[in-house]
């Protein structure tokens, strides 16, 4: 049982590594920001996300000292990656406003949110909800 | 078996770092630097778990959750001040 929860924190561990390696490496090779922002959001997430599950099964397991510090730490990490790479391509849109010309059209009655103005309050369904709402 | 994969875990977390401060010092757009920098943090956390493991210790948990709050918190708030001015309004 001991062998086979050491097995377990070693390929957690192993696989956590080679994942923030490969982030790395992505965020190093790829050519512009946009694409660069995939490596380091999935590929590393995942990687940390492998390390605090070894991490977790190795306290857990071996040294008897169940600790929920790892779930804290793994749930906070998740949930503000996508976050924080949601702000940093807002700032890059934001700070290079050329990169307008190679938008693809949204297909919607509004545009992209960052170069155009946002669909404002003259929207009727959303004018009758705040009514509805207030009521 | 767990200190050799903590060997390999330390060798690519660390060589990570150093990709990471490659990209931070080149970066031609700004956000390549905030984006390193913010790998960097994550990359930080995983090494400081990685310790924690190796010397069997929970202490290093605290370290960690510090480490996640202030990365996720600079990195909102450079991009905030990028984006409307001001950090605060």
């Amino acid at each position: 049982m001991t062998f086979v929860l050491e097995l377990l924190v070693s390929l957690l561990i192993v696989a956590g590594g080679s994942f923030l390696l490969i982030g790395s490496i992505g965020m190093v090779k790829l050519p512009d920001l946009l694409t660069r922002l995939h490596a380091p959001t999935k590929a590393t997430t995942l990687g940390v996300g492998g390390a605090l599950a070894a991490s977790m099964v190795f306290f857990a397991g071996l040294e008897g000292t169940l600790s929920i510090h790892e779930v804290l730490i793994t749930a906070f990490l998740f949930m503000t990656a996508p976050l924080s790479a949601h702000f940093i391509a807002k700032a890059h849109l934001h700070e290079h406003t050329e990169l307008r010309d190679g938008l693809p059209p949204t297909g919607r009655p509004y545009g992209w949110s960052t170069f155009d103005a946002a669909p404002g309050p003259s929207e009727p369904d959303d004018e009758d909800e705040r009514r509805g709402a207030h009521d | 078996m767990i200190e050799y994969a903590l060997q390999f875990g330390f060798a690519t977390a660390s060589l990570a770092l150093l990709l990471n401060l490659w990209r931070l010092l080149r970066g031609p757009a700004l956000m390549d630097r905030v984006l390193a920098v913010d790998t960097m943090v994550i990359n930080i956390i995983a090494l400081i778990v990685l310790a924690g493991i190796q010397q069997r210790a929970t202490y290093f948990f605290e370290a960690a959750l510090l480490f996640a709050m202030f990365g996720f918190i600079s990195t909102v708030a450079y991009c905030r001040f990028i984006l409307r001015g001001d950090v605060i309004e």
